[in-house]
Parts: structure tokens; sequence; C-alpha cells
């Protein structure tokens, strides 16, 4: 068991390409836990789509020994955390999990929304937060702005924000020496029952369910009967360690020490992130606090574009969530797109990454309906529905009201956008509060918006606006009832279900002449006239067509080319395999995705 | 035509000639076609004539077809010489249809009885317009007036099958000047008249235009001149009998009808193809690469494709449909009008089934009736035996 008063547990918060990985990689190097050969860039990053998209997912951990000026080794626990949105009850566990948070901050481009929410995070969890600026090599860096933007959301005074440049490696020695001075020792007491809390978990096909662990009261050790207090399971911890960042068994874990615990589970979903460990010999009474069943925030369906690929979707669906305990699904049917499943994420970049996840590693084509939020729908008796997908909506006679959920959104971004921003929160039904200037250029502002208007590309418009520079959090901030209505799109006179939405009245209109106008581009001439309607309940509110297709012919087909030219047919063919029929009518797949795209307008989905 | 008459073909024997040589590529073309390498003919005249030599013997021919490129634009020598090896090797029926390309620019009276003496008798004219803005657009060479005069020369030295190529729907093409074409064509009386919409092909001078900017021909407006030809050609005493070839009766291209009929042809020259012996073969495209094969007593082919059973029956449905008579009702039909797709082309009234023939009624729509016939899977156990 280590020393208590030689241990520092502490996460990094920084924002995605700000540096984390590529510090996380130094501290590996200086302080020997990797030598140079097994140096990989961005270790901590292991999966592919990770590495891609610079993101961390999956949070990863690593113990790393210091040797501090004061001749004393040290034990640092860094607890990587996951750097979206979508994650921050994640964030919140790996958070819980230290004593100390090193807040890092690019240089060039300073402080961003999802960093400032997980400070506030931090400091509420009550960590010690040290502030630094990364990237100070970059011909572009600010260290003095960035520096006071940092002091404007955690307080302080600038000269005690460290500044580094985690790619050539300086004041990385001062930041060692800062954490094990600032950063305070854990607590805990050894002599109570065991409390530690499992902040993480990965499924690994050879040992099962590996949960990352910290000890805050008692001992865990190798071979005891242990008892998850949430699921009130109890396993044998078949192996305890440390990661350094290969596995160390070890025999036992005091306070304040963090590593891993194998128990021969198999099923993700049966180890609860946020769940307590304790000793089944001798239980502790009380849980640690901050448990919280993961909730799906964003729904939408999935169907194989080859029918015949529904049971490799499962299959695939399954492979993931032994990884993944958030993602949640249920079989659905449409008459459109077959049979898929209603999938639910924590969020839009969880809902592409399985997306990704799915094509790329399953090698499936899939279709993928609009996202859409959980409504709360009245029902006459009074009694109050949730409701994940347009198709279950009751008609206006059998329901009393419809709420949405609100988030709470707060975007950061350079003081010019302010006007753009505020105009695209507007627009999307969003109450604009506070606005903060954390420095002369910085602003914070701070809206309530329905969550169904941001989950489509509000990031991507956000962007745009801004040219890259906003940022945005939120966080679920309740229910509201709102004005919404359904509007359907039918083809040659069918529902098309997946492209029903749930619309605010004032919006239906528009939503109905674009989505029409839309499909009418994206739909080919067929053998008929396709009539593209849009309708709410059985009126309709737009109307398109689709010409009948008048020439499809090759004008000559003589004994010179015939081969050629069945070839060809036969490729353009394959090409059509692509195309759902919806009814009677060949639909590209791309239509599905492109018709749903939300544009600049502001328009959803 | 019956559908009798048509079908009769099946068992007919043709022969196809590439004559690859032009005075210039129009932007148009991607046959397999050279410009200023007249210098080339005697060779190559000589390497066809070892072909046809050392092809196997086979029945006498009822259809000859001289293709290019422009045939009118080598020496008539030189064409006869191939005929005449055709006729030393395989024979040509008496009353056989010998026909050849040719453009009005360089067809002369002389030329016409020259060619006509050799044996020729049907000239195909690649007309194209009767306006002189569409035919500059088309870099062709020649103007309305030497159509008219080439037609005479035709008529005058005794050719009694004379046919006409129109294209339409060029970008810059009127209804009025597509109306005014059509009305000079059929003031001609020719025996044949073929109309093609103007197709943009990849690899062509004017697909790389259309590539990088230039006007593409409109389909429905190719759709609406279709409709236009198909009424004043018929007016005009002429039935439609495929896709794009209209007839005074019985002045069907025998040559073609074998080759929608699923018949027998074989083709010499670079790039030609042939279908014999339920093989689809093809030539080298390039006319030097032919010549020196040829020259070196290799063979000229470049692949061919075995084309029996299962393959064999989508393969005459396609061929077939293309005609106005159809084909008769098999295997391959029946498949496809059981099939979703079969139901769905018979729901929008493009095909129909009618008296043991399956028809297209939409000639404009026949390549989505192909796409169809050729996505059918045949039975699982498919050989001649139990066809």
């Amino acid at each position: 068991m280590t020393d208590q008063s030689r241990i520092r547990n502490f996460s990094i918060i920084a924002h995605i390409d700000h540096g984390k990985s590529t510090l996380a990689d130094r501290l590996l190097e200086r302080t020997g836990a990797v030598t140079g050969r097994e140096m990989r860039e961005q270790l901590l990053d292991s999966m592919d789509l990770e590495r891609e998209r610079g993101i961390t997912i999956k949070a990863q951990t690593v113990r790393l020994e210091y040797e501090a000026n004061d001749a004393k080794t040290y034990v640092l626990n860094l607890i990587d955390t996951p750097g979206h949105v979508d994650f921050s009850y994640e964030v919140s566990r790996s958070l819980a999990a230290c004593e100390g948070a090193l807040l890092l901050a690019d240089a060039a481009q300073g402080v961003q929304a999802q960093t400032v929410a997980n400070s506030y995070l931090a400091i509420d969890a009550g960590l010690e937060v040290i502030p630094a600026i990364n990237k100070i090599d970059l011909p572009a860096a600010d260290p003095d702005r960035a520096a006071a933007e940092v002091v404007g959301v955690i307080g302080g005074s600038p000269n005690d924000v460290l500044r580094l440049s985690a790619k050539t490696g300086e004041g990385v020695d001062d930041l060692l020496e800062t954490l094990v001075k600032e950063v305070p020792p854990p607590g805990g007491d050894p002599d109570a029952p065991l409390r530690a809390l499992v902040f993480d978990s990965y499924f690994d096909a050879y040992r099962g369910v590996v949960c990352y662990v910290r000890v805050v009261d008692g001992r865990l050790e190798s071979g005891d009967a242990v008892r998850f207090m949430a699921t009130n399971e109890v396993h044998e911890a078949d192996e305890i360690g440390f990661l350094r960042p290969k596995a160390q068994p070890v025999a036992d874990m005091g306070p304040g020490e963090v590593g891993y615990l194998i128990t021969g589970v198999k099923e993700i979903d049966r180890i609860k992130v946020g769940d307590t460990v304790t000793s089944n010999r001798r239980p502790a009474e009380k849980a640690l606090p901050g448990y919280e069943e993961p909730k799906p925030m964003v729904f939408s369906g999935l169907f194989p574009t080859d029918g015949d690929d529904f049971e490799k979707l499962r299959e695939a669906l399954e492979k993931l969530r032994l990884n993944d305990a958030s993602l949640a699904w249920e079989p659905e049917t449409s008459k459109a797109l077959g049979f898929g499943f209603r999938c639910g994420f924590l969020g839009l970049l969880h809902m592409e990454i399985v997306r990704e996840r799915l094509e790329r590693e399953y090698d499936l084509d899939l279709v993928a309906t609009a996202p859409s939020v959980a409504y709360r729908v009245t029902l006459p008796g009074g009694e109050v529905k949730e409701m994940r997908s347009p198709q279950d909506l009751p008609e206006p006679t059998d329901r009393e009201a419809i709420a949405e959920p609100y988030v709470k959104a707060m975007i950061l971004t350079p003081s010019e956008y302010v006007g753009p921003i505020m105009e695209l929160a507007t627009s999307r039904r969003g109450i604009v509060g506070n606005m903060t200037y954390l420095s002369p250029e910085r602003v914070e502002l701070d809206f309530e918006i329905p969550l169904a208007e941001i989950v489509f590309d509000f990031f991507d418009i956000l962007k745009s606006r801004t040219k890259g520079y906003a940022s945005l959090d939120y966080e679920p901030a309740g229910y509201r009832v709102a004005d919404l209505v359904k509007v359907d799109i039918l083809l040659n006179g069918q529902p098309v279900d997946a492209f029903s939405a749930i619309v605010h009245r004032d919006n239906a209109q528009e939503y109905g002449t674009k989505m029409t106008g839309r499909l009418r581009n994206l739909i080919p001439r067929q053998l008929f006239d396709v009539p593209i309607q849009a309708a709410i309940g059985g009126r309709i509110i737009s109307r398109e067509t689709v010409k009948a297709t008048r020439k499809d012919v090759t004008a000559k087909c003589y004994g010179g080319d015939i081969s050629r030219k069945k070839k060809l047919l036969q490729r353009q063919k394959e090409g059509k395999k692509r195309m759902k029929m919806v009814g009677s009518v060949e639909v590209p797949q791309e239509a599905f995705v492109a018709a749903l795209k939300v544009d600049e307008s502001g328009l959803k989905p | 035509m019956t559908p009798d008459e048509a079908d009769r073909f099946v068992t007919a024997a043709a022969a196809y000639v590439h004559i690859p040589f032009c005075s210039a590529v129009c932007p148009y073309c991607d046959f397999a076609v050279v410009a200023g390498q007249d210098e080339m003919a005697a060779r190559y005249v000589e390497a066809v004539c070892r072909e046809i030599g050392d092809s196997a013997e086979w029945r006498p021919l009822e259809a000859v077809y001289f293709g290019g490129g422009t045939p009118s634009q080598i020496d008539t020598a030189l064409l006869t010489r191939i005929l005449d090896a055709l006729r030393r090797r395989y024979g040509v029926s008496d009353g056989a249809e010998v026909s050849l390309e040719a453009n009005p620019e360089d067809f002369s009276v002389d030329r016409a009885r020259r060619l006509r003496a050799g044996g020729f008798n049907r000239v195909s004219f690649g007309a194209q317009s009767f306006d002189g803005a569409v035919l500059a657009s088309l870099r062709r060479r020649h103007e309305a007036q030497q159509i008219v005069s080439s037609v005479a020369a035709a008529r005058s030295a005794g050719f009694d099958n004379v046919s006409i190529d129109l294209i339409y729907g060029t970008p810059g093409e009127t209804d009025q000047s597509w109306e005014t074409s059509l009305e000079q064509v059929t003031a001609l009386e020719p025996d044949h008249i073929s109309c093609y919409a103007l197709t943009v092909e990849p690899g062509t001078a004017l697909g790389r235009s259309v590539r990088s900017g230039a006007p593409a021909p409109d389909p429905d407006i190719q759709a609406d001149r279709y409709e236009t030809a198909d009424r004043r050609l018929k007016a005009s005493g002429l039935a439609r009998y495929e896709v794009s070839n209209w007839s005074r009766p019985g002045r069907e291209c025998r040559y073609n009808l074998t080759v929608w009929a699923q018949g027998d042809y074989v083709a010499f020259g670079n790039g030609a193809h042939g279908f014999r012996e339920r093989r689809r073969y093809r030539n080298v495209r390039r006319l030097d690469a032919y010549v020196d094969r040829i020259e070196a007593g290799d063979t000229p082919r470049a692949g061919q494709d075995l084309v029996d059973g299962w393959d064999a029956e989508l393969d005459r449905v396609f061929v077939g449909l293309r005609r106005t008579v159809g084909v008769a009702s098999g295997a391959g039909t029946e498949t496809l009008l059981a099939s979703d797709e079969g139901r769905s082309l018979v729901g929008a009234g493009v095909i129909t089934e009618e008296d043991g023939r399956l028809v297209v009624n939409k000639p404009m729509l026949t390549d989505a009736v192909h796409r169809s016939v050729l996505a059918q899977s045949g039975p699982i156990v498919w050989s001649d035996d139990d066809a």
C-alpha cells in the first residue's frame, strides 16, 4: 500500500486538440512509465476513431512515479476524462476520483466552453484546479490573453498560470512539481470498511469487464468477495492492479490508490460507472455519492440498407455495448425502412461515433432517421407518456399536451460573433440569459433552448457562423410544454415514417415546404409521376412532383456494343441497389441523409 | 414487319466489316476511328482480308455491313476487295443485303456507280441534320445540299435501298430546325431512316466539353423530338421497327435484324464485335495493334464472352426488346413479369405481354426495361438440355 501522503490524483481538463493527449505522453515519458521505444504518439487515445478525431471517448488512466525535487518519490495517478459534452456524467465520475485538476488551455485558441463547464464541475467537486497554458511554442500563441481568460473562469492571478509546451517539453518539469505541491494528498480511512469508486470500465475479450477504481476508504484486496452497491451484485476480485500503463497486478490497494479490478463479469451493463465497490464481508453503510443511471438524450432509428443485415446489426450493437453501457436500443419497424432499431444516445457526438463504428468496424450500410428527443405527452386521462419517436405521437385529439426537453446551453465566443449567435439561438427558440465577458475579447453566453433545436446541426452552424471560434456546452434543464405538431411527408400518397418530424407549429409550414422541395431534388425520376406532400394530420401543407422519366434509352445498340452495353446496364443496376423501395418509389439512401440535413437558415431537422 | 419475319433472322448469317478511316473525328464519336491516316488503308484492308481468309468456314452471308469510320472515305477498289474476300470465304447469298456507311461530302455519282458495280446495294448516309447551325456544332463537314445530291447520286447509280441517319437534341437545335430536318429528309423519300439522340460519351471531345461546363443535351427535349420524329416519319409511310429505326416495309436493315434476333454475325477489323457459336467476341480496338497482330500471324481477338444457358435467354430478351415486335415469351420474360420490377414496369405501361410476346410500349424507356431484364436470376440448374 502506498503512503497516502505520497499520492496525487488528478485529471486534465482540456478542449479537443488543446494538447491533453500530447501532455499525457510527455508525462509518461518524463516519469519513465514508457520507454522511448514503447512510446507511441498519443498513447492514451487507443481507439482508432479517437486517434482520427483527436478526441478521447473512453477515459483511460495511468499511474506515474515521479521523484520530486524534495528527493521523495510520489505516485501521480493521471485520470483521463472524456472531452465532450455528451459524456459529462463520465467526466463527473472521473473528477470524483481526483483531488486536483489541471485546466489546460490552448495559448492560441484560449478557453473553450466545455473546458469551462468541466472546470466548474471540478470546482464544484472541491478539486484543486491548476491552470496552465499549453502550446506556447506556437507562432500564434498569446499566452497572456489565454491566461487572462483562464483567470476569468476560475479566478486567481495570471502569474499563477503555468505556461508550457507539451510538444517541446518546456514547462513540464514545473508542472510536475506544481502537481506535487498543490494537489492535496487523498484522505480516507484505511481501517474503515472498503469503499472504492468505479469511475470507468471497459470490456476485454479475455478478461471480461475491467473496472477502473479509486479506493476511498479501507483496503481492496485481491481474492476478496466484493459487493457492487448499486446493483447489489457480489463478485470475487480475481485480480487488482495498477496501470503503468501496462497492467501490474498487486495484492492490495489502500485509500487514494487508483487501479483496475477484474471480477470475471462478462456483461458490461452489470457494472455501473459511478457505483461503489465495498467488501462483502464487511460492507460500508453508505455508498459514495453521485451515482446515476446513464440517460439517453438523443434518439435515432438505425436501419440496415439491406434488410438481410438486420441480425448483423443486432449483433454489432451487442458487441458495441460490451464497451459502452450507455448505448440503448429497442427494435423498431418502419414502413419505409423495414426492420431496425431505435437507439438512444447520450448526445450527438455519441450518436455519430456509434453510427460510424457500426459502418466501419462492422461493415454495415445504414440509414439513420432524423435524431429526435424524448417528448412527454399528456394523455386525456392525465397520464404522461414518454415518446421517443415521431411515429409514437398520438393524434391531436388523443393528447392533452406535449412537453419537450430543454437544456441550459453555454457558448463561449469571441465578442464579435455575439450578434450572429444570438440570432441563431433565437431562431431556434432559444431564450438568451446572461452574457459575461471573460475578457474584453471573449464572451460567455448563457441561454435556454429546446434540446430538439440543437440536436441536429446546431454545432455545425455555430461553427460556420463563428469561423470555428465558438464552443458550446449544455446540460439538461427540464421539460416545458410547447405548441408542437407532427409533420408527415408522403411519397406517392404513402407517409414515409422516416421523414416525419415533430416541429413547433410556427415552423411547420417552412419545414414542409423545405422537405418537399429537397426531396424533389433528391428523388430520381421514376417510371411514373411521384407526388411529394407534407401534411399535418390530413391537411396537405405543401406539394411537389417528381415528373416521370421520359428518356432512359441508349440511342444506338447494334452488334458492336452489346457486351459493353450489358455490362454498363448491369453496373447501373448495381448502383441502384443503394436505393430503398418506399412503396413503389425508389429512394436513394443519400436522400435520407441529405433531406434531413439542416441548412444555414436553421430549419430543422 | 411481322414478329415471324423479325424472328426468322435468328438463323441468318451476317458479317460486319469495320473501316476506321475518317477525314476528322466528330466530337461525339466514341467508335474505333482514326483521322488523317488514309495512307494506312491499303495495309489495313490487306489485314482485314487476311482475317477473313483465316476465319473458320461458314454458311453464305445474307447481310453484309461496312461500318465505320467512313467506309466511303477509302478507295472503292479496297472496299470491293474485302467484299470479294467475303465471297470467297463464305459466299454471299443471292439477294443478300450489302450495305455501307457513307458521308455526304465525298459521295459522287462516279463513286456510287463503282460501289454498286462492286456489289454494294444499300447505302446509309451520315446526314445528321439539315440545319447548317446544327451541322456546324456537330463539326460535320457537309452542307444540307450535299445530302440531297448524295442521295440523288446513289439513286442514279441504282441503289434502291437508301438510308439516312439523323441526330436530334443537339444543344442549339430548335423544335423548328428539327421539324425542318424531318421535312427535308422525308422529301428525299429514303427507304430507311435512323434517328439518334445525341449522346455524351465519356472520353470524347463532347464529353470533355460538357464536363467542363458546355450545355448537355436535355433528355426531356430529346423525348419531345423523338415523339415528333415518330409522328412525322409514320405520316410519311415509314414504320418504326426498332427504338431508333424506321423503314419502308421490307426495307428494314437485315444486318441489324440479325443482331436483334440473336442471330450469328462475324466481324472483321479493329474494334469489331461478332457473335458466333454462342460467343460474343471483340477485336483489339487500336488500328496499329490490329494490323500488327494480323501481320505477325497473331489473332486480333481482344476477348470474348460465352453466352449460354440463362445468360443466353436474357441476352435474347435483351437484344430482341429493342424491336417494335418485341420478343416471344419464354423463361426470361416470364421471370421478369413475375418480379416486382416487372410488375412495376407493367403497371407504368412500359411493357405488355400480348399474344405470346413481350413488347416495350415506351421505347424511350428501353434501358429501364433492360436493367430489369439483366437483373433476373435464372433457375439454379440450367442447361440447354432443360431449355
